[in-house]
């Protein structure tokens, strides 16, 4: 890459987000516990129709057969699911509130990721006293994708307004029953987001959900479905960069991308959930099923940024069943303290000439372990599958863990397979240089990680990646002596 | 402006300084010269403060000013600047975003704020042409892949754009072509001024021809054993350190 002088400004200045839309949910909370019934519940108030009331217990029957899967490399308390309630009621603003009722230490993270004031109030319940600009940004922008076709809206109201797209799409890439939390969110998924693309549109904006789950805190067993159409392409951001204290322990939520012929989807994620104090305690359990689907010639790519949560499982994968479609995978996981994260992808080739690309970069910091599983599998009709995977760990200190599982099946002989990883330590002649240069130590880890992580910070859009890099930096303060 | 007195360092209770004296004007170039493993580089890191190495007696004080309690990256600030020997690699951070990265840290210790993105890109321009970089060279992941040469004469371009009080030239020479040497010599030489002071630390003359020292020292054993002008640097290459060597031992 030539460095040009538009690039170095390019660098230099911090852009807004992308606007997104908000739910409002007038609700009570049911009682704590899980059975038909609640799900039931659920089902009724949303007022959904009775296919997708029957989907929901179909698999909440499902779910209760299972067991809840061992084989990652996490330990943790089990959740007890009697315990929680399954429908609550976005919180309100609350009219006594101020921001001086804030952890100060919430409050100095907001301020260093350059949240504004309005926003920081939103993010606590605290009433907004102005209207905040991204409710007419919001109408404008959907003003926008109408006159598209595009549809992005919450899915709860999908299943009212497009009954016939979801039944047709939802849990065909993450069926019902494909594992313990999956079964369980589609029995008790309260919100998430639904996306569609005509044929051959271009979506012509980043599509967020940045601001609803500020909002709503519906991020607890969220289920997102996004659909291109034939020719069509979109490039969807989840999550956000500035730090949720939800007290919600358990994330369950499920993702399906659709990629129709010559279709490309491009996922962000930006995943910053609670990971617990310093000494391990607390923090939110984040366990995710992100699948996609390519057809012929599409082309799907994950990129995320994992630094929140205290146990993180959660492996985007993709499907090739189409001929010459492209899967790919670039994931920074991030974990200091005593988080456990156990993260990374499977690339099903079953297309013809079918190619996958994986770039993780595991961070390991503190007392914390960090693990890296993916399988690249090449079934029997992929003639030609290509698949290259990298991946790299960095570790802080002498008291935390880095992992790789990679496995990989071939079955048919013309595939083509390359795995390189490497691990390395941040050294203090390193950091010495940096220091020697004016550079403080934080910041210098800031900085050699940023490095580290550059070929995925790159995959992010211009925007989610400025934020992204400050998050890493937060994300390992105090994680040198 | 550097004032050493009777310093005496080590590492994991083995004493590499052994009481170091020396004084540095502003306006002076000073050189370094004597065998491997004299101690040449401790004294360079622990001016600059690296912490693997214990003062165990004596003092760096620059401007009357103690710098005991200053933190590596304080003493950058103050204006000490290091040409390491070995520069470290760092991947997938490029040479312009270290050096902006580094000058913006040094401003916000003043108390400035960033510099602006233009006033950036024209510090760049003029450094590098300074010392006949190719600006692509600048988008390249620092140090890394660099070849000897490259990574001196990337030092040198680091000096030029934090324009430091004090710097010290660790065998910057080493690797360096006869073209590259006259380039970087002809680069801190155009930054000389003064009110700022050179160390060069070297194992040969060919440096010093280019950049003309006021003063050489001749480290031996963790000691200065011989101070002279410039001439003590021919004097050395002609008759290598052994004669003094065997001075020290009578
Ligand atoms: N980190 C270290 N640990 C142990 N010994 C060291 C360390 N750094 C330097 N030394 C020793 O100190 C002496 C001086 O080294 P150095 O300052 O690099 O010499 P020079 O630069 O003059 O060649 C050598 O004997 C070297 O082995
Ligand atoms: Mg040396």
């Amino acid at each position: 890459m030539a460095y040009t002088e538009e690039e170095l400004k390019k660098e230099l200045e911090t852009k807004e987000y992308e606007y997104g839309f908000y739910t409002d949910l007038k609700s009570d909370t049911l009682p704590k516990g899980l059975n038909e019934d609640i799900v039931v519940a659920i089902s009724k108030k949303k007022n959904e129709p009775q296919w997708m009331t029957d989907w929901r217990i179909d698999a909440f029957r499902a779910w209760q057969e299972m067991e809840e899967p061992e084989w990652a490399n996490v330990h943790y308390e089990k959740p007890d699911f009697q315990a929680i309630s399954y429908y609550s009621a976005p919180k309100k603003a609350d009219p006594n509130k101020t921001l001086n009722d804030v952890d100060p230490e919430l409050l100095e993270m907001y301020r260093k990721l350059g949240i504004s004031v309005d926003e920081q109030k939103k993010l606590q319940n605290v009433a907004v006293d102005i209207v905040v600009d991204s409710v007419s940004v919001a109408t404008t922008f959907q003003k926008t994708l109408a006159e598209k076709g595009i549809i992005f809206m919450p899915i709860s109201e999908a299943i009212q307004k497009h009954p016939d797209l979801v039944k047709k799409y939802m849990g065909t890439i993450v069926p019902k029953k494909d594992n313990f939390y999956a079964a369980l969110n589609s029995a008790v998924f309260t919100d998430g987001s639904f996306c569609y693309i005509p044929k051959g549109v271009r979506c012509p904006m980043e599509l967020s959900t940045y601001f609803r789950i500020n909002e709503g805190g519906t991020g607890q067993f969220e289920r997102t479905l996004v659909v291109a159409d034939k020719g069509s392409y979109v490039s969807y951001l989840e999550g956000c960069t500035a730090p949720s204290r939800d007290e919600n322990q358990l994330h369950a939520a499920v993702v399906e991308l659709i990629a129709l012929d010559d279709a490309e989807i491009k996922y962000s994620t930006v995943q910053n959930w609670y990971p617990g104090n310093k000494e391990g305690k607390g923090g939110v359990y984040n366990f995710v099923t992100k699948r996609g689907l390519c057809e012929n010639n599409a082309k799907i790519s994950w990129t995320q940024v994992e630094t929140g949560s205290a146990v993180t499982w959660k492996y985007p994968s993709c499907i090739l069943k189409g001929d010459n479609s492209i899967g790919e995978f670039y994931s920074i996981a991030v974990t200091n303290n005593y988080q456990q994260a156990d993260t990374g992808t499977k690339m099903v080739h079953l297309g013809k000439n079918t190619r996958s690309t994986i770039i993780s970069k595991g961070i390991s910091a503190g007392k914390s372990q960090n693990s890296y599983r993916g399988l690249v599998q090449i079934n029997s009709r992929a003639e030609n599958a290509r698949n290259f995977s990298q991946c790299d760990s960095l570790l802080m200190g002498n008291e935390c863990g880095a992992h790789t599982f990679p496995y990989i099946e071939v079955k048919n002989k013309t595939a083509q397979i390359e795995h390189e990883a490497t691990t390395s330590k941040i050294g203090e002649d390193q950091i010495f240089y940096c220091n020697q240069r004016g550079i403080e130590t934080e910041k210098a880890i800031a900085l050699i990680v940023n490095g580290f992580s550059k070929e995925v910070l790159n995959k992010l859009p211009m925007e989610f990646a400025v934020e992204a890099q400050k998050l890493l930096e937060i994300s390992l303060e105090g994680s040198v002596g | 402006m550097l004032k050493i007195n009777d310093l005496h360092a080590s590492v994991d209770d083995k004493e590499i300084l052994r009481g170091i004296n020396l004084t540095v004007n502003a306006g002076e170039v000073h050189a370094i010269m004597g065998p491997n493993g004299s101690g040449k580089s401790t004294l360079a890191s622990v001016i600059a403060g690296k912490e693997e190495f214990e003062v165990t007696k004596g003092s760096v004080e620059l401007d009357g000013e103690d710098l005991e309690d200053d933190a590596p990256e304080e003493r950058a600030h103050k204006g000490i600047f290091l040409s390491f020997q070995y520069p470290v690699e760092i991947p997938g951070v490029s040479v312009t975003n270290f050096m902006k990265t580094a000058i913006n840290e040094s401003r916000k210790a003043r108390g400035l704020e960033d510099m602006p993105a233009n006033e950036m890109l024209k510090l760049i321009r003029e450094k590098s042409e300074l010392l006949e970089i190719d600006r692509k060279f600048l988008s390249r992941s620092l140090n890394e892949g660099f070849s000897g040469g490259e990574k001196k004469r990337n030092e040198i371009f680091q000096m030029a754009m934090l324009e430091p009080k004090l710097a010290i030239l660790d065998e910057t020479d080493s690797g360096l072509d006869i073209d590259a040497l006259r380039i970087v010599a002809n680069g801190v030489n155009k930054l000389k001024s003064k009110d700022n002071a050179v160390i060069v630390i070297t194992h040969y003359q060919r440096l010093l021809e280019h950049i003309v020292p006021d003063f050489v020292h001749v480290l031996h054993n963790g000691k200065i054993v011989k101070s002279g002008g410039k001439e003590l640097a021919h004097e050395l290459e002609e008759k290598g350190y052994d004669w003094l060597k065997q001075e020290q031992a009578v």
